[in-house]
């Protein structure tokens, strides 16, 4: 794969992404701050939320066998996978089993952590995504680039264009026509399809309930229509009851899109029961870890709260630069520059967490209060302990340790710095820097240090100024209006 | 709390070496207001580099000197600066989680660590000082605030500096779009991400430029310093200041220095 600095640059090049990007993510930040400002006590509901979460995460292991408990008991066949292989081995031998051939999915983050339509498709079974977005995705061949609005970096020109190739309709452009045209296609699959396949935005621990919320009602069509469902689900998703889903349900609609609650919220507590008018013959949840078991014993633990809204993509200005694919995995964004190198291993992922400014946008917008500053400076440090450092970088910061610890060295050290810096700005301006610092100036001129420091302005001053002489007195140029 | 008569000035490592003139701003307006400030001439670095890098060992070599310096006086230390103030005050929390002594001195100092702004407003209760620009009109200069990501969302100060610029008679306020987005500075993050960080700045320029602002206000040289170095690379017409020269400025003559 190419380097995360590499799809950067092909990305900032990228104007259609660029404007893209900012249209959406500015549409939909003010419509979260909106509708959070129409939510009563939002900050205690935000707050409450935080502390179900993490609460969760003190005993998950114990929660989860309560969940799977009450699964089992409401009639649902559970499984474990570690991995992401071992999931979609699970999921191609229900679908054996069952005779199922055709697939429909439901928009899914952790299938697609685990490439499942890869591996069903390589078993002979059709899978189609029903998620108008997801759908687009799998048509043009690609990865979504946004948690929650897959195609986020697509115009509706591009999405007209792929339509147009891969499905041999007329082209358009027009955002209503291209969603009838994928709508005729998709209820077709619906009604032929064996198998549903989802993921899970919560699980309810006391009532073994499957929750998922949409907005274009396909998860209901897929959870109802075929005869087995299976529900792919991360071992993180937990709230422990209904009266915490409701405090989920009330800031994750909000924040992913500003709607005070998404059009559909499903909750599937088994598979259908005598009497009941639908739902599928045969349901299984397949719990994935894939990492997370080894995030939850860490100093990233709390990254286990997120609730996968997508806030902080919207919020974050090197989202907004560069888009989602160019982060290189399945989560985008801040919850990304965590998420990957927390279930993948920092070794090959230590540029994500580097890629921040640590301007803290994330975490005000984030409804569950997840510091993802402080834990991309956790994995900051743990890249430092595990991963490849450059030489250079290494003994430049030892050097700055050794250096401004000592203050002697540390001022003889600036004023050399400064000599040689003025030597290369008559003007007092650098315009290209040597080495790493030439990232500076690929954009900026960088000031070179002033010819005398405050410190010796300050002594300057001290050494003018009579001995015992109080300061000068306030003379203001005007009457102060208000002093507290 | 009571008034301090004196404070402890950490001028901050950009300050001394490459913008000494705002740190005679920020003296200035103490004085002015009848604070004794003495600057400890030992003080280097918050540690902050090395911190952010994720180079922790380093980062506690220093910040055990400033630590200890700034402890042996029991002044209120001012600091010039959102970053290095979040830095002082919260990230060595972080930094010496595993060395209770530290850790301990880290809390204790944090409870008298002020920036600048939150200093002025919080402490000494002064939101007006008797700055203004122009003879009466209310817009004689336009200024754009950029609230400093440390400053604002690290110390939680959203209101201080902002309350001294609207008590300065004369100094319109302009709207920016995105004020509160990140300039792209981010310290090491400019460099070593530095097509980002460009991106981010040309946005934040862009944005500026639009308001119509004659200067760029802010609590922080290295994000200034950074908008300084896109401004003058572009040929813009922008200045940067600190939120003290602006007040020392506003007050007409210079303080005797």
């Amino acid at each position: 794969m190419s380097h995360f600095l590499d799809r950067v640059e092909t990305a900032l090049k990228d104007e259609e992404l660029k404007g893209a990007l900012d249209r959406a993510t500015e549409r939909l930040g003010s419509r979260r701050s909106a509708s959070l400002a129409s939510l009563e006590n939002s900050d205690m509901i935000r707050d409450m939320a935080r502390r179900a979460k993490m609460g969760l995460l003190k005993d998950l292991a114990g929660n989860l066998e309560t969940f799977e408990k009450n699964l089992i008991k409401n009639g649902v066949k559970v499984h474990w996978a570690e991995d992401g292989k071992a999931a979609n081995g699970l999921l191609v031998d229900i679908a054996k089993k069952a005779g199922c051939k055709r697939a429909v999915k439901s928009k899914s983050m952790a299938t697609e952590e685990t490439h499942l339509n890869h591996d069903l498709l390589e078993a002979d079974i059709d899978v189609l995504e029903t998620d108008l977005g997801e759908y687009i995705v799998q048509l043009a061949g690609t990865t979504p680039s946004h948690i929650i609005l897959p195609i986020i970096h697509m115009t509706k020109e591009r999405i007209g264009e792929v339509m147009h190739n891969k499905i041999k309709v007329p082209y358009t452009s027009d955002p209503e026509k291209l969603a009838k045209i994928a709508r005729v296609k998709l209820r077709e699959a619906f009604l032929s399809a064996d198998l549903g396949i989802t993921g899970a935005n919560f699980g309810v621990i006391d009532s073994g309930t499957i929750v998922l919320v949409s907005n274009e009602g396909n998860a209901r069509l897929v959870t109802t229509l075929p005869r087995v469902h299976v529900v792919v689900m991360g071992i993180e998703k937990l709230v422990p009851n209904l009266a915490d889903l409701d405090l989920m349900i009330k800031i994750l609609g909000r924040s992913a899109t500003g709607q005070k609650i998404t059009t559909y919220t499903s909750l599937i507590t088994g598979p259908r029961r005598a009497g009941e008018a639908d739902g599928c013959e045969e349901m299984h949840v397949i719990l994935l870890d894939n990492g997370r078991s080894r995030i939850l014993g860490g100093p990233i633990a709390e990254i286990l709260g997120c609730i996968r809204c997508g806030a902080c993509l919207n919020a974050c200005p090197v989202y907004k630069n560069i888009g989602g694919h160019a982060y290189g995995d399945t989560y985008p964004g801040p919850v990304g520059a965590i998420v990957t190198p927390g279930l993948r291993g920092i070794k090959g992922w230590k540029e994500l967490p580097d890629a921040s400014s640590l301007c803290g946008a994330c975490r005000e917008v984030c409804p569950v209060r997840l510091d993802i500053p402080r834990m991309l400076l956790e994995l900051r440090k743990h890249a430092v302990e595990e991963a490849k450092i450059p030489f250079s970088l290494r003994m430049g910061l030892w050097g700055f340790g050794e250096v401004a610890s000592r203050p002697w060295l540390y001022k003889t050290g600036a004023r050399l710095g400064g000599i040689f810096a003025r030597l290369l700005a008559p003007d007092g301006w650098i315009k290209k820097l040597p080495g790493l610092a030439g990232g500076w100036t690929r954009s900026r001129d960088m000031k070179a240090p002033a010819p005398k420091s405050f410190q010796q302005l300050w002594r300057e001053r001290a050494a003018a100024r009579p001995a015992g002489k109080p300061p000068a007195a306030p003379t203001p140029a005007r009457e102060p209006a208000h002093v507290r | 709390m009571t008034k301090p008569k004196s404070v402890q000035l950490f001028h901050t490592c950009i300050i001394n070496e490459v913008y000494p003139e705002v740190g005679m701003s920020v003296v200035s307006i103490l004085e002015r207001l009848g604070i004794t400030v003495e600057v400890p001439l030992s003080q280097t670095c918050c540690g902050q580099p090395a911190f952010n890098a994720g180079f922790h060992a380093d980062a506690r070599k220093v910040a055990r000197h400033t630590l200890d310096l700034l402890s042996a006086n029991p002044a209120p230390v001012v600091i010039p600066s959102g970053s290095c103030g979040d830095m002082i005050t919260h990230q060595y929390h972080m930094l010496f989680a595993d060395e209770p002594e530290y850790l301990a001195k880290s809390h204790a100092l944090s409870e008298r660590c002020y920036e600048f702004s939150v200093f002025l407003v919080d402490v000494l209760g002064i939101t007006d000082i008797g700055a203004r620009f122009g003879t009466g009109a209310a817009d004689a200069f336009k200024a754009a605030y950029h609230p400093s990501c440390h400053l604002l969302r690290g110390l939680g100060a959203k209101t201080q500096p902002k309350a001294l610029l609207a008590g300065v008679q004369g100094l319109q306020c302009a709207d920016v779009h995105d004020q509160e987005e990140c300039c792209g500075f981010g310290g090491m993050f400019s460099v070593k991400n530095a097509a980002i960080s460009s991106g981010m700045l040309a946005n934040k320029l862009r944005n500026l430029e639009a308001s119509g602002a004659k200067s760029v206000v802010s609590c922080d040289m290295g994000c200034l310093m950074h908008m300084a170095g896109g401004i003058r690379r572009k040929g813009m017409k922008l200045e940067v200041k600190h939120l003290a020269q602006v007040l020392e400025e506003g007050l007409g003559e210079k303080a005797e220095l």
